[in-house]
């Protein structure tokens, strides 16, 4: 599998104490182990476990995924921007691997 | 939109309702029912009274496509540092597994709310749990009809 591309959107820029809406999107198969393959052995299970979002190194977000959740998950939230400072989204996959997103915004 | 016609469309739709069958006969031996959940959730909050209110739960009644269905959801709170909302789970009472998502809130967060995209195996109710930071446990549950491949179901 092609190694995931996260993609978020979100303003750049914001006035103080804004709320803001973040939509982030992730390539990843999600495979439940649910699913057997054409030889009728189970497909083992490889999903996105948790997502987490911080603000300048604060914890704001924080969502654990199971085998429930779609491929390609799709994660909305809200958060307030009190500051100019850097969003940092992360994805922990089931093998440990980290996939990262950094976002700078800018009050004025 | 282009129209698929005859054996392409025939083929398409079998291809459609092949990827649905295999999520659907998994097997069956601890497929989730609305005492697994109640279990689940009695792992989580022990003896605690479930109350019901605060939780807006936005699901569709019927899904067309089970793999994707969209689910949103709203905790009224003023998210402040006294009174937050600490963690909302969702459970579905008729897939494999009784657990779908948990979140996780700061009172940074200017509100408990967020959207996912789930996959649901069958027609069931989906289960939403709120934690509030005083210790308070609301809850919310909602049908969403699943058809597959249009065939009913």
């Amino acid at each position: 599998m092609a190694t995931p591309t996260p993609r978020v959107r979100m303003p750049s820029t914001a006035k103080a104490g804004d709320v803001i809406e973040v939509k982030t999107l992730i390539s990843h198969e999600m495979e439940s182990g649910q699913r057997k393959d054409a030889s009728g052995k189970a497909i083992p299970r490889k999903i996105i476990k948790q997502f987490v979002a911080t603000f300048n190194g604060k914890e704001l977000f924080r969502a654990d995924w199971h085998p429930a959740i779609s491929a390609n998950p799709y994660q909305s939230f809200f958060v307030r921007v009190p500051e100019s400072g850097t969003f940092v989204f992360q994805w922990i996959d089931d093998d440990g691997s980290v996939y990262k997103s950094e976002h700078k915004i800018t009050v004025g | 939109m282009t129209l698929i016609t005859g054996a392409s469309r025939r083929a398409f739709l079998a291809s459609a309702g092949g990827g649905l069958a295999l999520l659907t006969l998994a097997p069956a031996i601890a497929w989730a029912d609305a005492k697994m959940v109640a279990d689940e959730i009695a792992k989580l909050f022990g003896g605690k009274t479930l109350k019901e209110g605060r939780i807006k739960l936005d699901l569709p009644s019927i899904a067309e496509n089970g793999l994707v269905v969209p689910l949103s959801f709203e905790v009224e709170s003023p998210m402040t540092e006294a009174d937050y909302v600490k963690s909302v789970h969702f459970f579905a009472e008729g897939n494999p597994s009784p657990l779908i998502a948990s979140f996780t809130f700061t009172p940074l967060a200017p509100k408990a709310a967020a959207s996912i995209r789930i996959r649901l195996a069958q027609t069931q109710n989906i289960v939403a749990v709120a934690e509030m930071s005083n210790g308070d446990v609301y809850t919310a549950k909602k049908e969403v009809k699943v058809t597959i491949g249009g065939c009913g179901g």
